[in-house]
């Protein structure tokens, strides 16, 4: 059964609910913005031929990345795909050091030795964007195992899409995560498309993911990934329940990707209207209109607009003046002795 | 000093690993409550218990997704794939996840995991469950790779390699599992990328690997005794590191050189010591140097096919005699 029933685009959000607390509120709104404005501003980079490479980004799936992050807390891991640079930033990685690994400059993350894909900052809990579909399901339920071993308290929370799905290392994952009741919690980004086919056409059931947990005795679950606050009290409820030694959980989060799967694509094989559809629900349209509606000023919310624009844009200026990679770190860090030495 | 089975020797390197460092798990199909397919791992379930030596699914992904995600965040897990063969299903995190995490995230990763593993061929079970894969993993950048050919070596190698912040691959070979050696008593730590020279001589120098390497010295010896052809049989045990300057020294000395491999013959791990030798010590061979693989074909499952395949002390002594014209 659905905890939730599943929410066609235009259906209603979730009501006023004081739950959450006007701190939290805001910083959902915030991280929202954030990622919003940081990935526009790598789509803009990128026609001025300045974000080498490929990138695929969250644009209209912020949701998703700021709920679950704010209901994270300290050390808990994320696992990411190459659609990861909101996740990475939701966790709190600075945009500079984003935009710079996008832009394949030294002060990226990984100084250009990664790029856009592979986003990493295991000092904020990033533990890797994985770009082989699957594969990090399992590589996060290890990191679960470590904390069920050790008697951490910390949850491994793995990010993927609705495409994912339809590969082994999903199943093996789910059913060892399950067998081994492990902390982990496994995130459908269900954005109705792996890179250009409707995951409808290939897949067997409606709910890629959600449809599929019975399989492995978990509990059927699908939300409106496009609601903050949806999206925040099932990630907490998820995370609880890893804590306290139940095992994992899968959710299905019900989204839509505003721009192309990667910056090559004009997502011509979209049906007309749907992209229109989706953004009347905007993730940030929506949660502008929940702070006016708990009482929170066009002013305060202006404001945040306004430093995060700021924020953007100071990276942005950082980036465009920051080097190249210097070509020493070509062969650094292969090996653990920091090198690349395969033989003496 | 006891006399230890090669089988016996891969449990007492566990055991001698989970003994020292809590931190050290084992995972793998089987592996605890049964011991193992091959009996490899025998009384470690018994010893260290349910959370340390874990049965999983057949599962291959996981089993090396799960050791990575927990080697990144700070355990030390020993996996086991059954079979070398089955890291075709699995491929992903041995060519794609461990070797290049480190290098994608500038350092932040670390791997330090060990995957055993089921090699080679003598068990008449055919193309699937015989292949020697050791050169899949060596031409990959980032992983480690070892193939001990004593139980003595089982042991020093599994403790290196376990104790190594890096990815490293561990070929058992199936053939040895029965075969025997004297081994010390109490701990035993070896190191990686050190080959050995395990009979000395001076006219040909003989490169081999696993279960190669009885079989090398069992042909110096009938060179020796038969044709009076001194042989020096190198053990190269760890392909990545590798020990270039052993060999090299080894070839100053003999002026010529042998690999003896079970790999099918294109790529296979003594192409790239017959480089290394040609690029750097070219003067010092008196002759062209000789692969002695198996051919290029899938491996056979009937007895009397499999024994022609891999290379045998006969064909490798007829190769050395013939090689040096005697
Ligand atoms: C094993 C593997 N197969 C195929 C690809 C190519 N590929 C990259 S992204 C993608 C679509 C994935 O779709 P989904 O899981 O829905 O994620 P989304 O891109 O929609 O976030 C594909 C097929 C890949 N990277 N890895
Ligand atoms: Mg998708």
């Amino acid at each position: 059964m659905a905890r939730m029933s599943d929410r066609a685009p235009g259906a209603a959000g979730s009501g006023l609910n004081d739950d959450i607390g006007e701190e939290k509120r805001l910083a959902l709104y915030r991280s929202q913005v954030v990622l919003r404005e940081a990935e526009q501003r790598a789509f803009d980079l990128f026609l001025q031929n300045l974000v080498k490479g490929t990138s695929h980004l969250s644009l209209g799936q912020e949701a998703v990345a700021a709920g679950f992050a704010e209901a994270m807390q300290k050390g808990d891991l994320s696992f990411c795909t190459y659609r990861g640079h909101a996740h990475t930033l939701a966790r709190g990685v600075p945009v500079e050091k984003v935009l710079g690994e996008l832009m394949q400059r030294d002060n990226g993350l990984m100084r250009g030795k990664g790029g856009s894909m592979h986003l990493t900052s295991e000092e904020h809990g990033v533990m890797g964007s994985y770009a082989i579909i699957g594969a990090h399901l399992p590589i996060a339920c290890g990191a679960a195992w470590r904390a069920q071993y050790k008697g951490h308290k910390d949850v491994s929370v793995c990010f993927f899409g609705d495409g994912t799905t339809n590969i082994g290392a999903f199943h093996e994952a789910l059913n060892f995560a399950a067998v081994w009741k492990l902390p982990v919690v496994f995130v459908c980004e269900n954005n109705l498309y792996m890179e250009y086919t409707p995951i409808a056409d290939v897949t067997a059931v409606q709910h890629p993911a959600a449809d599929r947990a019975s399989a492995y005795g978990l509990e059927r679950i699908v939300i409106d990934g496009n609601d903050a606050d949806v999206v925040y009290r099932e990630a907490q409820k998820a995370y609880a329940k890893a804590r306290a030694g139940n095992g994992p959980s899968l959710i299905e989060c019900m989204t839509y990707r505003h721009s192309g799967h990667s910056r090559a694509d004009p997502a011509k094989y979209r049906p007309e209207g749907e992209l229109e559809r989706w953004k009347l629900r905007d993730p940030i349209k929506i949660y502008r209109e929940r702070l006016l509606q708990f009482g929170v000023s066009e002013k305060t919310i202006a404001d945040i607009d306004a430093r995060v624009r700021k924020e953007v844009d100071d990276a942005t200026e950082a980036c465009k003046a920051a080097p190249m990679p210097p070509l020493d770190i070509l062969t650094t860090d292969v090996y653990a002795d920091g090198g690349w030495a395969w033989r003496n | 000093m006891a006399e230890l089975t090669y089988r016996d020797a891969v449990a007492r390197g566990i055991a001698q690993e989970m003994t020292r460092d809590p931190d050290v798990v084992f995972l793998g199909e089987d592996v605890g409550k049964a011991g193992g397919v091959f009996k490899a791992t025998v009384g470690l379930y018994e010893q260290f218990g349910p959370l340390r030596v874990r049965d999983t699914p057949i599962s291959e992904q996981a089993i090396l997704g799960a050791a990575m995600g927990a080697a990144m965040t700070g355990l030390k897990p020993i996996a086991e794939i059954m079979f070398s063969d089955f890291f075709a299903v699995c491929f992903d995190y041995i060519a794609n996840e461990f070797p290049k995490s480190r290098y994608m995230s500038n350092g932040q990763t670390k791997c330090p995991l060990v995957v055993r593993t089921g090699n080679g061929a003598g068990s008449r079970f055919g193309a699937q469950h015989s292949q020697s894969v050791e050169n899949w993993c060596m031409m990959i950048p980032g992983l480690k790779v070892v193939a001990p050919s004593t139980p003595r070596d089982v042991i020093g190698l599994m403790a290196a390699a376990v104790r190594d912040p890096d990815p490293v691959i561990f070929f058992e070979h199936k053939s040895l599992y029965a075969t025997k050696g004297e081994v010390p008593d109490g701990e035993i730590v070896d190191t990686l990328g050190t080959a050995k020279i395990v009979r000395p001589g001076k006219d040909a120098t003989i490169i081999a690997l696993a279960l190669m390497v009885p079989r090398a010295n069992e042909a110096a010896n009938r060179l020796k005794a038969e044709h009076g052809i001194d042989c020096e049989v190198v053990d190269v045990r760890s392909l990545v590191p590798l020990d270039t300057q052993t060999i090299l020294g080894s070839v100053a000395k003999t002026n010529r050189l042998f690999t003896v491999e079970e790999n099918p013959r294109l790529c296979g791990w003594g192409a790239e010591i017959v480089s290394i030798v040609a690029d750097e010590a070219f003067y010092d061979l008196d002759g062209p140097p000789v692969r002695i693989t198996t051919p290029h074909i899938p491996l056979p499952a009937a007895d009397i096919l499999e024994d022609i395949v891999l290379p045998t002390p006969d064909r490798i002594v007829e190769t050395v005699k013939r090689s040096l014209g005697s």
